[in-house]
């Protein structure tokens, strides 16, 4: 899994509540069973003037020059609601897209972030809000600074926002871990709950075929 | 001590605490299905990792596959036949029991599941699908995870999961004629929002869900995700065992009765203290739907689009805002006078027997009025070839539906397939998300009954006119 340490971005602000994941990549532009070339499709349905076609939204945030290259996003309350969709987090991804800084995630959504190296950082809306505020006039020179370690966001004026984040999905993106390897650790406990469970509820472990 | 029934369910489920505070959560089933499943077995297979035990591990095609009667691998979207083929293959290779088309157990995955006694009372179930909470309904823990989450339950037979705060959303008396468990959950979000449920895992209580049937009870459950929360849950009564009973992966025999004596402990004890609770009386519940864009936007269907500028909350104002443009509506308009382009009926929130059975009541000796395009999609082939024995295809294609095989269908683009530019639909669905059912196309979310009611009228209806009208 990719790490995330520090990372220093344009941030684009998209302050509404409730970016559910069908707006992150909908339905129709999760063409493959791959979880790449799904960039594209990122936020299709606001970056784009019509279904299906690929011309640009001018007023869509991303698609304004003053955010070219824009790697966070400020957003709304409840960011990544709604489907499970991995393809949200992949299509960030691709994108470019390496942190978003809003007042709550959906849960699905922000532990899939998590798995795939991008971090989720939870902030009080006046804080995103004055965020956004202070890369606007010059997004490109106006840059947003996360620190994981510290736990810190630092705005362009210097002013800073300490989040909290659990231990476990700190560790995993300051490490990048293969969180299977990890769980594997505890194999042994594992084998050992298992073979008493299927003891006091055998009727839960079904041999092949019912 | 007096223990809720999530705590019950964590306790009986959990391995270790591990270092970093997280819990490792023994998981019992894992569901797939060929749009996020194909992914996470490709996966898998490119790791060379191992399923712990294929036979916990089931897969359903409903995401992709089009609902056409006479349906193949070829879908609508070119690419759609990759993740059917690609899963049917996977599938195969990787041990695991495939609903496949052509299946009479084939279906959307949490009415399937259920249907076939692979979810359980007291089991640990996951699903790389939101609505995986359906399956709480049980008295089991089941939640949406993730493509990567589920690759980690197949491999090891557990997820690392924090533990959620508890919720109790209680429903005190008893629902009126007319009024469903679809108008239940549209009437909680409407009244706590989208987000009222965010870290929560909530069991829903009291007499009036006690009175639901088992169908409604999954209905209820099947949108805790779009209250935000981690689960829904309702505790283990003689209604659930009886909806269990003789179901093919159900435990037989003495397995049955060492079963049921677990299962009859799954309830919060009296005095369980719960982080939060919500009370309802059921009877102030009025059919409900929404008029924006978000499960929250609900009111009563007598009711009125409502004025942002009344709501103090920037945030949830500037959403209204864009809602109402989005959804060409005005505060203050009544909801039923909006005309409708579509009726669907499906999903894996409304599309069982008893949903059908509801409908095609209220359509039986009705038509749908004219340019009301209506589709109805069994929740399951098993629904549906229940559904023709009583001759309720008949009712729905008399009435001017079309009668579809089972999957996820219009819910959103399954198998490439939409609603029109812009048509405003009347849909059972839990999602009225921006064009998640075609380009901009308007959603409003509602009952059975409301559905059924407004494709015969051609604008949104209260079942209840046409409930008395057939009373005399």
């Amino acid at each position: 899994m990719d790490k995330f340490i520090s990372h220093t971005g344009v941030a684009a602000p998209l302050l509404r509540i409730n970016v559910d994941t069908d707006a992150i990549i909908p339905s129709r532009e999760m063409k493959r069973v791959s979880k790449e070339g799904l960039g594209e499709g990122l936020f299709a349905g606001w970056r784009y003037l019509a279904q299906g076609a690929r011309d640009p939204n001018p007023e869509f945030v991303l698609n304004k020059p003053d955010y070219a290259g824009a790697s966070i996003i400020l957003s709304g309350d409840n960011f990544g609601c709604g489907s499970s969709r991995e393809h949200a987090v992949w299509a960030l991804k691709e994108y470019g897209i390496r942190a978003i800084i809003a007042p709550g995630f959906g849960a699905i959504f922000a532990n899939n972030c998590i798995r795939n190296g991008l971090l989720p950082i939870v902030l009080p809306d006046e804080a995103v809000k004055a965020l956004a505020a202070s890369v606007e006039k010059d997004p490109q020179t106006n840059k947003i600074h996360i620190d994981l370690e510290k736990k810190q966001v630092t705005g362009p004026g210097g002013k800073v926002y300490d989040f909290n984040i659990e231990d476990g999905p700190r560790d995993m993106l300051l490490q990048g871990l293969d969180v299977i390897g990890l769980t594997l650790r505890h194999k042994a406990d594992i084998d050992a709950f298992k073979a008493k469970d299927r003891l006091a509820r055998p009727w839960i472990y079904l041999e092949r075929g019912g | 001590m007096a223990q809720t029934l999530f705590e019950k369910m964590w306790n009986i489920h959990r391995v270790t605490a591990l270092e970093d505070g997280a819990d490792l959560i023994a998981i019992d089933r894992v569901f797939l299905h060929e749009r996020t499943g194909s992914i996470a077995l490709k996966s898998l297979e490119a790791e060379g990792r191992a399923l712990r035990n294929p036979a916990l591990v089931f897969c359903t095609m409903d995401h992709i596959v089009d609902t056409f009667p006479g349906r193949t691998d070829e879908t609508l979207m070119p690419s759609g036949k990759d993740f059917i083929q690609s899963t049917r293959a996977s599938a195969r290779r990787a041990g695991i029991t495939l609903f496949d088309l052509g299946d009479a157990r084939q279906g959307i995955v949490h009415v399937v599941s259920p249907e076939q006694g692979i979810a359980l009372p007291g089991a640990t179930i996951v699903c790389p699908d939101s609505h995986t909470c359906t399956q709480g309904a049980l008295g089991a823990l089941a939640w949406g995870i993730g493509s990567t989450e589920a690759e980690h339950a197949m491999v090891t037979g557990t997820l690392r999961v924090n533990r959620p705060k508890t919720m109790r959303v209680v429903f005190d008396g008893a629902l009126l004629p007319g009024v469903t468990a679809k108008d239940m959950i549209l009437h909680l979000i409407g009244a706590y929002t989208a987000a009222g449920g965010g870290g929560y895992a909530v069991e829903f209580a009291g007499a009036a869900v006690a009175a639901l049937p088992m169908e409604a009870r999954f209905t209820l459950c099947n949108m805790a995700v779009e209250f935000s929360a981690f689960s829904g849950m309702v505790a283990v009564d003689d209604t659930t065992i009886d909806y269990v009973k003789g179901r093919p992966y159900a435990p037989k025999g003495p397995l049955w009765d060492k079963a049921v004596a677990q299962w009859r402990t799954l309830h919060s004890d009296e005095g369980a203290v719960f982080d939060k609770e919500i009370v309802i009386e059921a009877g102030d519940i009025k059919p409900t739907v929404t008029w924006g864009t978000s499960p929250g936007h609900a009111v009563a269907i007598d009711g009125k689009v409502p004025d942002p500028s009344l709501v103090r909350d920037d945030n949830l104002r500037a959403a209204m805002e864009r809602a109402l443009a989005y959804m060409d509506v005005t505060p203050g308009q009544h909801l039923t006078a909006l005309k409708i382009d579509a009726a669907f009926i499906g999903s894996c929130t409304n599309a069982r027997l008893s949903d059908l059975r509801a409908a095609a009541a209220l359509l039986k000796g009705r038509r749908v009025a004219q340019g009301v395009k209506a589709i109805c999609v069994p929740g399951s082939t098993q629904v549906k070839l229940a559904a023709e024995a009583e001759g309720l295809d008949k009712v729905f294609t008399a009435a001017g539906f079309e009668w579809r095989e089972s999957g996820c269908s219009m819910c959103f683009f399954a198998g490439g397939e939409h609603m029109g530019f812009q048509e405003r639909v009347i849909s059972t669905t839990n999602r009225n998300f921006e064009s998640r059912q075609g380009p901009e196309t308007r959603t409003h979310l509602a009952s059975p009954l409301v559905v059924a009611a407004s494709a015969v009228t051609g604008a949104i209806t209260d079942p209840r006119d046409l409930m008395r009208g057939h009373d005399g």
